[in-house]
């Protein structure tokens, strides 16, 4: 409850922080929003030429866009720190971190909070309630919460590949670029249910990294293409990526080594 | 001349020196050109009579555009440019003498060539492997290669001339981000980064065809693939070529203007 009201403190420091530079801020939201709006229009064209993509309409395709690009979204305004931690370590900021009395793991995450997000939070709002509204798909009180397991499960997974990429710094001092294509790869390519790109990238998607646990499997129940109803459910099942996730970022801190700066 | 040569020289050996970032971006490429014909594969299959473009020609152009990211992709920015002019570091640049457009100018081409270089080759290579309708295939006609030689260095050079207009923008605005955020998003997406451009649906295509950024990357991976022949592809060509031109004479003038009231901010 402490930490609650800690992160609570922080959030709002943040936020002041930013609000110094108004004119900036305003135009990184308008850049980022832009930007992510670019990808709404390539998805617009396309289903506008071709009309549906292995049975999903273009509505269909836009709320599973939209959940995505949101979980991502969610998980990059809290667990930004964790992604830019490589400087963290090589600059000593987290010896510093290492000295106080709270979660190590906690207080990285106070250190940033990236609010300029929230120009594509508020387009994958849009989004989501336009797929919402003129989907076809049959609401019932536990699709609603498959849905909402959807967002969240995809959050906790993304944080997961956030931690996993921090916990690795810690051995290499370096961030890995190519560790992009699961967060970046999965924003872009995410736009659409992943069983559009065909059986392997499932199955990678599956036992790998579980993206398609909280993105394909529940959407398949979700637009009533797959009966089970226990494929609502997997997001819980994704959520199990932190726990190896967490494990590993311990194993880190326990053989963390000051980079000496 | 001479200069020029040798700056571009030690610009280019520098930009070779990042091999780790290289290897990184090639199997980011890998990956992205993957799954973008897989994407483009189910929608071949959902209608490929609304194709806009034969599947072929459109795996070279996703393979050629992964290859060659480093030269095309406009939002490829060099910070430090733009830093030396708000901090006014760009004052021991003007001491030099040589003329700021055509260092700068120089300097872009050496850094973008470097990594692409690196880059490239891998790539193009691993795609040419890859089976008939999801790889690279080589065009069998001498002409083909010629002119999409030709086309690629126009709009390398086109690429360039538009980045320069952005940095020189600069010293009248002294903030680069709206104007970068700006040029990036629209460029991206007038250029067929998102999507090719033949999927854009008529009319919108036609007036996006004559804008400058359909004449970069869109050309010459176009004419490689034999999507573009014959009388369009000429008029392509000067398309490029004016484009190219305009771009150049409104750099230089917004340079030539600038520098005649340059004030060094800080010191």
């Amino acid at each position: 409850m402490k930490s609650l009201y800690l992160y609570k403190k922080y959030c709002i420091i943040h936020l002041k922080c930013i609000m110094q530079h108004k004119v900036s801020f305003l135009l990184n939201t308008i850049g980022i929003f832009l930007m992510s709006f670019n990808l709404f229009l390539g998805v617009y064209f396309m289903m506008d030429r071709f009309q549906q993509v292995k049975g999903f309409s273009y509505e269909e395709v836009l709320l599973c866009f939209s959940i995505t690009l949101m979980a991502f979204t969610i998980a990059e305004l809290f667990f930004r720190s964790l992604d830019t931690f490589d400087s963290i370590i090589r600059n000593g900021e987290f010896d510093r971190i290492l000295l106080r009395p709270r979660n190590s793991l906690f207080t990285v995450l106070c250190s940033k909070i990236e609010f300029t997000r929230i120009g594509r939070l508020l387009q994958t709002l849009l989004m989501f309630a336009y797929g919402i509204l003129y989907s076809t798909i049959d609401w019932t009180p536990f699709r609603i919460i498959v849905i909402a397991l959807m967002v969240l499960g995809g959050v906790v997974v993304f944080a997961s590949i956030y931690l996993i990429f921090a916990s690795i710094c810690f051995f290499t001092l370096e961030g890995l670029e190519f560790m992009n294509v699961f967060t970046d790869g999965a924003r872009e390519y995410g736009k659409y249910p992943i069983g559009v790109y065909g059986k392997t990238v499932v199955t990678i998607c599956t036992y790998i990294v579980p993206f398609s646990l909280f993105q394909y499997y529940p959407f398949l129940y979700l637009t009533g293409k797959a009966e089970h109803a226990w494929y609502g459910l997997l997001p819980i099942a994704g959520c199990l990526f932190l726990i190896p996730a967490i494990l590993l970022w311990k194993f880190g801190v326990s053989r963390y080594q000051s980079s000496g700066s | 001349m001479k200069k020029y040569a040798s700056f571009f020289r030690i610009r280019f050996i520098h930009g070779l020196q990042y091999r780790t970032a290289a290897v990184s971006g090639m199997i980011t490429q890998f990956i992205w050109g993957i799954m973008e014909i897989l994407l483009f594969r189910a929608f071949y299959q959902a209608s490929p009579e609304s194709f806009p473009m034969t599947f072929q020609a459109l795996s070279n152009y996703v393979w050629l555009q992964q290859a060659f990211l480093a030269l095309y992709l406009i939002w490829f920015w060099e910070s430090q440019l733009f830093d030396s002019i708000t901090n006014g570091d760009v004052a021991y640049e003007l001491c030099r003498p040589v003329r700021l457009y055509n260092m700068w100018f120089v300097r872009g081409m050496a850094v973008r060539l470097s990594k692409a270089v690196l880059r490239c080759i891998p790539v193009l290579l691993f795609a040419w492997l890859l089976p008939a309708p999801y790889g690279l295939t080589l065009p069998a006609d001498f002409r083909t290669w010629f002119f999409t030689l030709l086309s690629m260095t126009l709009a390398f050079l086109l690429v360039i001339a538009f980045g320069m207009i952005v940095y020189m923008s600069v010293f009248y605005t002294i903030s680069s981000q709206g104007i970068k955020l700006l040029a990036s998003s629209v460029s991206e997406f007038l250029g067929g980064a998102v999507i090719p451009l033949p999927f854009l649906p008529d009319g919108i295509r036609e007036i996006v065809n004559v804008l400058p950024f359909a004449s970069a990357q869109n050309v010459p991976f176009r004419i490689f693939g034999g999507d573009l022949t014959g009388r369009e592809m000429y008029i392509s060509l000067l398309l490029q070529c004016f484009w190219f031109i305009t771009f150049l004479l409104i750099g230089r003038a917004m340079e030539q203007r600038a520098l005649k009231r340059v004030v060094i901010q800080g010191g």
